[in-house]
């Protein structure tokens, strides 16, 4: 009988402690966050998603927009332009989905009404549909364009 | 290494704060052509943007980010006579900053 109560006991105890450690691992990221380097490391795009916005729940809207050319004749320098016009933008994130590394790059918001706009210059080893992703009150918005690169620039 | 910084009024409002970085971001695939060893990874992590002294935004860079970066956001709430910074950091933990005032 009391075996049966500790072996009761000690299984709720290591349930409690997995659920615990499951939590402390889920990706609940706040403000001035490190680095995200488990966007950056994941193969499979929903689990970038999912480590950078926290869900890989993702809707199409015409209220983000990807300026990027149609054509990239190099792809070591790319420049594309997320805008939205969402409101309490919290983050952005470009990715690049035949690249090594499809997570290429975000920006966390944390206030100054920044998020309106976002620029950078990427890199792209071949000819890939590029998504930009916008989380805005909680959910994620997204638009894609195909970038076509004549030239890659991901060395190799 | 050097970082500059530009700010411009745009069109809706607020105003447009854009870096230039000086930096090889290296991804650490690419093979020297002479020794045919592989050049280790050297890129920026993170570049934090400051109005005022007070953190704004946060851009997260890794190896698909070209080199010399030119990143740029916009901040809406920038006014003029305010200070905008900038602040990164690499995977060396290398970093450098730049300020400029909104004029």
């Amino acid at each position: 009988m009391k075996r049966r109560v500790f072996v009761k006991g000690s299984l709720a105890a290591s349930t409690l402690a997995v659920a615990a450690g499951a939590g402390l691992l889920s990706p609940t990221r706040v403000l001035a966050a490190a680095w995200p380097e488990n966007a950056f490391g994941q193969r499979p795009e929903a689990d970038a998603l999912n480590a950078f916005f926290g869900t890989s729940e993702v809707t199409e809207s015409d209220q983000v927009a990807l300026k990027a050319p149609l054509q990239a004749e190099n792809g070591a320098v790319v420049p594309i332009k997320v805008m939205t016009t969402l409101p309490n933008v919290e983050s952005i994130a470009v990715v690049v989905e035949k690249n090594p590394a499809p997570f290429t790059t975000g920006l966390e918001v944390m206030g100054g009404g920044a998020g309106a706009m976002y620029s950078a210059r990427i890199k792209m080893g071949q000819t890939s549909p590029v998504k930009c992703y916008v989380k805005s009150g909680g959910k994620v918005y997204m638009t894609a364009q195909e970038i076509k690169v004549t030239v890659g620039g991901c060395g190799g | 290494m050097s970082t500059k910084m530009k700010i411009k009024k745009s069109a809706d409002g607020g105003y447009e704060v854009m870096v230039l970085a000086k930096h090889p971001m290296e991804t650490g695939l690419r093979k020297d052509s002479k020794t045919g060893e592989k050049i280790p990874a050297h890129f920026i992590k993170t570049m934090e943007f400051s109005l005022n002294g007070t953190a704004v935004a946060q851009a997260d860079l890794g190896t698909g980010v070209s080199t010399n970066p030119l990143i740029s956001v916009h901040l809406a709430d920038a006014k003029p006579g305010d200070t905008v910074g900038v602040n990164w950091v690499d995977n060396k933990g290398e970093s450098d900053s730049a300020e400029a005032a909104v004029k």
